[in-house]
């Protein structure tokens, strides 16, 4: 659906030359929603403005629904980001309109009577589940309502792409959840290819399918979620995926030398991270009954991504010496990662 | 009544068809060098703003040019502008005394000003809506209309407030050239014969309209803010 070549986009800032994506290629497909996780700078914001051609890439070639944008003179680019939502961090409501007259604003030109326009508004601020608002101004609405109308408006003219330039980044936790479900509701309803723009992971983690991670204007990592958050194979990526654990807590507990962290002479701190698609099987029960090894679970923290289970436990083994051991290398035969994080089996 | 009014201005009661008169002028220059103020000075502070760098239709040249003619015309002084402009008043109104010659230098007085006022009213515009308008497909020439001059109406119709009032100011000099108008009537008898109620009348009634104009701004300003 959306195929970048080799996107180079630098920016002068006086006499200093800023390269904000350097030689970046990725393809979208059809009906996916990906998602492109950095951090500020990283040039992310750049890029997806290269998808609508906000920003005109330097070098590089896209292609939109099998068109070279880049070739387009400026009435068939116009023609073909009607074609391209985009809603934006900040919403972008025009103030001195009501709710209706923003989602109608794209809609001039469509070829619509006034009777269709009004009908079309109704039924996209019925879709986004905001048609009560439909004369209220957007000072009088909150974030998550304005980004539910700003979404309204970017479907206006059917788009085939809708792209989300960090659209829950301004919102609280809870109203970026809501804002997350409605736009995945469009991906299956309408079956729009969606691109999303974002620093947190959780984001990410909640609806993208693909994810690609960027840092200093190059991508570095990039596939599907879950093998993403599975097997990260960079340091960048490593931290985006830890804001969204509290596995790497029991590293600050044993600094502050909290009690709960106190190890008895024998006893072992591991953390075990599920990477295979296999968390179903009961393991800790399977391990801690078959070796005779007791468990004692510190934290857990395992979500659902793509409908396979991810994440990991910190616990506390305690037992036989041998009967660890064999517990440990178990659990590793069954494709779990086990980091051992204190010992107290040598240091008595 | 008659009486009463006599006592207070006897002046203004005396010279009262030319004081009308004086009103009147005021009254049509305004109107006349404020409305095509208010289209020449809408138009360049439009070209300001899309021709800036980084605007929608950034054009370097452009932009140069007008905002060195703007800084220089803002640099001469009405009084002296007044005079400069005559062959071009003769040329334009076919005079250059009178209400009729009054326009033209008005007009250069006033559309420098102005051009910035409504520079810096759609400056205040966010550029997300114009992203935001690029986004949706919007041509130049929508942005314009739909979303700087519709967005910035609130704004358009401050700098519309002060510059009106900076233009009624300007009229007073006007009689410079026989204009006529309130500041020529009270320059006249006011000040050159002693008639000191001339000179009072003739603020309460500036002070009337100024009061007016920044009402009727007020209004328009109210009713475009949400």
């Amino acid at each position: 659906m959306i195929v970048l070549e080799h996107i180079v986009k630098d920016f002068w800032t006086g006499e200093k030359q800023v390269h904000a994506v350097q030689d970046v290629s990725l393809t979208i497909e059809q009906g996916e929603i990906f998602g492109i996780i950095g951090f500020s700078g990283a040039g992310k914001s750049t890029l997806v403005r290269c998808i609508n051609l906000l920003e005109r890439p330097t070098s590089g070639k896209v292609t939109v629904d099998g068109r070279d944008m880049t070739a387009l003179s400026p009435k068939e680019l116009r023609q073909a980001r009607k074609g391209i939502g985009m809603i934006f961090q900040h919403f972008n409501l025009m103030p001195s309109r009501t709710v209706a007259d923003n989602v109608a604003y794209p809609l001039r030109g469509s070829g619509l009577t006034k009777a269709q326009m009004r009908e079309k508004v109704s039924r996209l601020l019925a879709l986004v589940d905001i048609e009560d608002k439909a004369s209220a101004y957007p000072r009088q609405l909150s974030g998550g309502q304005r980004q539910r109308v700003a979404i309204a408006r970017a479907l206006a003219n059917d788009p085939k792409v809708l792209l989300c330039d960090e659209a829950t980044s301004a919102l609280d936790p809870q109203t970026t959840k809501e804002v997350l479900h409605l736009i995945r509701k469009l991906n299956e309803e309408l079956g729009i290819t969606v691109v999303i723009i974002t620093h947190e992971m959780a984001v990410i983690k909640e609806i993208c399918h693909r994810v690609a991670v960027m840092e200093q204007g190059r991508l570095i990592e990039s596939g599907d979620v879950f093998s993403i958050f599975a097997n990260p194979k960079e340091e960048l990526t490593r931290s985006f995926i830890q804001t969204t654990s509290n596995l790497q807590k029991i590293n600050e507990l044993i600094a502050e030398k909290a009690q709960i962290a106190e190890l008895h002479p024998g006893q072992l701190i591991v953390r075990l991270s599920y990477i295979q698609r296999n968390t179903s099987e009961p393991l800790i029960s399977t391990a801690s009954r078959k070796y005779n090894v007791d468990f004692n679970i510190i934290f857990a923290d395992v979500e659902i991504i793509q409908n396979a289970p991810i994440g990991g436990t910190v616990a506390i083994l305690s037992g036989q010496r041998e009967n660890i051991t064999a517990a440990v290398e178990y659990l590793i035969e069954k494709d779990v990662e086990v980091e051992v994080i204190k010992d107290a089996r040598v240091s008595v | 009544m008659q009486e009463f009014l006599y006592s207070i201005m006897p002046n203004v009661i005396d010279k009262l068809d030319d004081f009308l008169e004086a009103i009147g002028d005021t009254l049509l220059m305004v109107a006349w060098s404020g409305a095509i103020s208010f289209v020449l000075g809408m138009i360049f502070g439009v070209l300001l703003i899309v021709t800036r760098p980084g605007g929608i239709m950034q054009n370097r040249v452009l932009y140069q040019v007008l905002d060195k003619l703007i800084n220089f015309f803002r640099s001469i002084p009405f009084i002296i502008l007044l005079t400069a402009v005559m062959p071009l008043s003769r040329l334009i109104m076919g005079t250059a005394i009178y209400v009729r010659g009054a326009i033209v230098p008005l007009v250069f007085g006033t559309v420098p000003f102005f051009s910035r006022q409504i520079e810096s009213a759609l400056a205040e515009t966010d550029s997300g809506l114009v992203e935001a308008a690029l986004s949706m497909g919007s041509s130049p020439i929508e942005i314009i209309f739909r979303v700087y001059l519709r967005e910035s109406v609130a704004a358009i119709a401050r700098g519309t407030t002060i510059t009106a009032i900076s233009l009624l100011g300007l009229t007073a000099m006007a009689g410079a050239v026989g204009a006529g108008g309130l500041g020529d009537f009270a320059i006249r008898y006011g000040h050159d014969r002693n008639m000191t109620d001339v000179t009072y009348v003739t603020v309460v009634v500036l002070v009337i309209m100024v009061a007016v104009i920044q009402l009727i701004g007020n209004l328009v300003i109210k009713k475009n803010s949400h």
